[in-house]
């Protein structure tokens, strides 16, 4: 699949048009909040597309994937629409989570993204009880765990790889490891590098240039053949940088201008662009429609979402529980339940 | 009916096998719930029927064990999660309050969650602070959540039941001191109702709410009490959350006095919630009598037997607290 990436021009720039249409939406997010349009907080992975793009390629109908509270890219790399997600960071009605979720907690689970989280490792037991699901039914498919450099930090990480390296459930953990949990270095938090813990659990692990689209699509489609081939778990560390703050409160007290800068010349859209160029796959018209159309899909999307109804509060209570059989039938207990 | 005795973790158990046997989607997972049987035996041979796929034993990792039941549930499995001691749901939290129990909403309807978690609760096995809590408060204030706390073999079967038909997290809170005691139970059980209490006993003089193991304290008691002319009404909400609200109130509109018992403390404790329930009805106009609360002592439960049936409501705490709200009132 992943070498696909330099010999089918189409392939190529679809990618490129993923990581596009990630960029650009958390610009045109970060927009909308410059100007007042849009309330409460975000978590922005500009300069971290090629990791959800290479990873989410290699993903078939039916595999599953959960996100982190940076999560822009995981989603839209999955196939959600622009304009629903555009709507629910609006919140708005006609947004994914009908405006309760926000930023945060987006998810499309008809294309398999069971959610953003709040919660740093919250997704890593979930992806493996998806993963179980997979292995219990049969159904071959596989769940990929996005998650950062923080939540190795975390029990609900240690637990759960715990747990899908001793049953072989098929679930690939792949770190983005940008460096930073919130403001505390990965370098000064863990004394290796984050792929030498899997050896801990007994399962594979890789650590690979993450600003590399064609790097992180041939690590990740090794470890989701192999778990789709019931050989279990792996552990991907895709190294990247987040070049926005941790979120808007962030004043980056603890890097500095040049570490920021410097990543900034590895731009993982830039380097792709540059490779495909060099190589004849495309040429630069290829390369400029590509982005153009990004740029189009985006600005439909902010239409979609700025025309979306506001979600009404009388909705709210109805909203909490999943109507059961019982509540159906028995308005006393709906009663009885508010 | 035809009825046939069984205790309390047999029929948890006999409602598991009938829930694996009708729906393959069904499976158990937790500690020691597999080769062990259960830490009170609960599953003893499950394993054996239904086999080690289905009946899971897990590494002692409460937070990842809830986490893998959230997963397997919102893509399409019924799991039963098994946390060994309700204590140690403390260690599963972020997968309770935060995961399970808000994915619905938040997703804005998208994903359903039906998980089932078991948990024993309560004191009077010596286990003293960590082993022992009623921690049934921390669960009703998370909304998302459905709260259950069955007091007999027939509710642990029914109620369980009920809660892998839902399509919501459940946590039924069973009570480690009923697990070996036997009940009257019926030839075949049914699927249960959530959220619909029951009057265990009529009366008209009281009205007595308890919860788990209480409401048999207050059966007791309420035997004692029709021995010195008092006749209690005792009630059982089976399910904390739903609510079976009308119930109580109905009740108390009828007696005039409400006495409120639970094993768990008194302050921020369920029953401070039914109380203003009961207060902000129209039963108010019709109370003889201020809503009293008999509780556990705002301690960790201790260890010297003596000291551990102090720190919660007795039998004979019941009578005295009853008589006292009916004759000085």
């Amino acid at each position: 699949m992943s070498t696909a990436l330099l010999e089918d021009a189409a392939a190529a720039l679809e990618a490129l048009g993923t990581m596009w249409r990630i960029r650009l939406f958390e610009e045109a997010v970060e927009d909308l909040y410059g100007r007042g349009m849009m309330h409460g907080t975000m978590h922005l992975s500009i300069g971290e597309e090629a990791i959800p793009t290479g990873t989410c390629l290699n993903l078939v109908e039916g595999d599953q994937i959960t996100s982190t509270h940076r999560g822009h890219g995981h989603c839209i790399a999955r196939g959600a629409d622009l304009g629903r997600m555009m709507a629910e960071l609006l919140a708005k009605d006609n947004g994914y989570c009908r405006g309760r979720g926000g930023s945060m907690h987006i998810a499309d689970v008809a294309t398999g993204n069971l959610g953003a989280n709040g919660i740093v490792a919250g997704g890593v037991p979930i992806a493996a009880g998806a993963g179980l699901t997979n292995q219990l039914t049969g159904n071959g498919k596989v769940a990929v765990c996005f998650h950062g450099d923080g939540a190795v930090g975390e029990g609900a990480w240690h637990e759960a790889l715990t747990l899908a390296s001793m049953w072989d459930l098929p679930v690939v953990f792949v770190c983005e490891n940008n460096q930073y949990g919130m403001s505390m270095s990965a370098k000064s938090a863990f004394k290796v590098d984050l792929s030498a813990k899997a050896a801990g659990y007994g399962i594979p692990g890789e650590t690979v240039d993450g600003n590399d689209v064609v790097a992180v699509a041939e690590a990740t489609a090794r470890a989701i053949d192999r778990a789709r081939a019931g050989e279990g778990p792996s552990f991907i560390e895709a190294v990247t940088y987040r070049w926005r703050g941790h979120s808007k409160s962030d004043k980056n007290r603890y890097r500095s201008k040049e570490e920021i800068a410097e990543w900034k010349g590895r731009d993982p859209i830039a380097a792709f662009a540059h490779r495909l160029l060099e190589s004849g796959l495309v040429d630069q018209a290829q390369l400029d429609a590509a982005q153009s159309a990004a740029r189009d899909a985006i600005r439909e999307s902010v239409v979609f979402g700025t025309k979306g109804e506001d979600p009404d509060p009388a909705a709210l209570l109805d909203a909490v529980y999943a109507p059961s059989a019982v509540d159906a039938t028995d308005t006393r207990l709906q009663e009885a339940s508010r | 009916m035809s009825m046939r005795e069984m205790t309390y973790s047999e029929a948890i158990r006999e409602a598991m096998a009938l829930a694996m046997t009708a729906d393959e989607r069904v499976f158990l997972m937790g500690e020691d719930v597999g080769l062990y049987g259960g830490a009170f035996g609960v599953e003893n041979d499950l394993i054996d029927r239904f086999g080690a796929e289905r009946v899971r034993d897990t590494t002692i990792s409460e937070l990842g064990i809830v986490g893998m039941g959230v997963g397997a549930a919102v893509t399409g499995m019924r799991p039963i999660v098994e946390i060994q001691f309700s204590d140690f749901t403390a260690q599963a939290m972020d997968q309770i309050a935060n995961q399970a129990a808000k994915l619905h909403f938040m997703v804005g309807g998208q994903a359903t969650v039906p998980l089932v978690i078991r948990a024993p609760g309560g004191s009077g096995t010596g286990a003293a602070a960590q082993h022992s809590q009623s921690l049934e408060a921390w669960f009703t204030c998370i909304p998302g959540l459905k709260v259950v706390m069955p007091s007999n073999a027939t509710d642990a079967a029914e109620l369980l039941l009920a809660a892998l038909e839902d399509p919501n997290p459940v946590i039924v809170l069973e009570h480690k001191l009923l697990y070996k005691q036997s009940f009257e139970v019926p030839e075949t059980f049914a699927v249960g109702r959530l959220g619909v209490g029951r009057i265990e006993r009529e009366g008209s003089d009281l009205t007595i709410v308890a919860t788990g193991v209480e409401v048999q304290r207050a059966l007791e008691a309420a035997e004692q009490l029709a021995a010195d002319g008092i006749s209690a009404e005792v009630i059982d909400p089976r399910t904390l959350k739903p609510l079976d609200l009308p119930l109580i109130v109905s009740s108390v509109v009828k007696t005039g006095r409400a006495l409120l018992v639970q094993e768990s403390v008194r302050f921020g404790g369920f029953m401070g919630e039914i109380s203003a329930s009961i207060v902000e009805s129209e039963a108010f106009g019709h109370l003889q009598a201020p809503v009293r609360r008999l509780c556990g002592l705002d301690v960790p439960i201790p260890y010297n037997p003596d000291l551990e049936k102090a720190a919660v409501p007795q039998v004979g705490d019941i009578v005295r607290e009853a008589t006292a709200l009916v004759r000085e009132w």
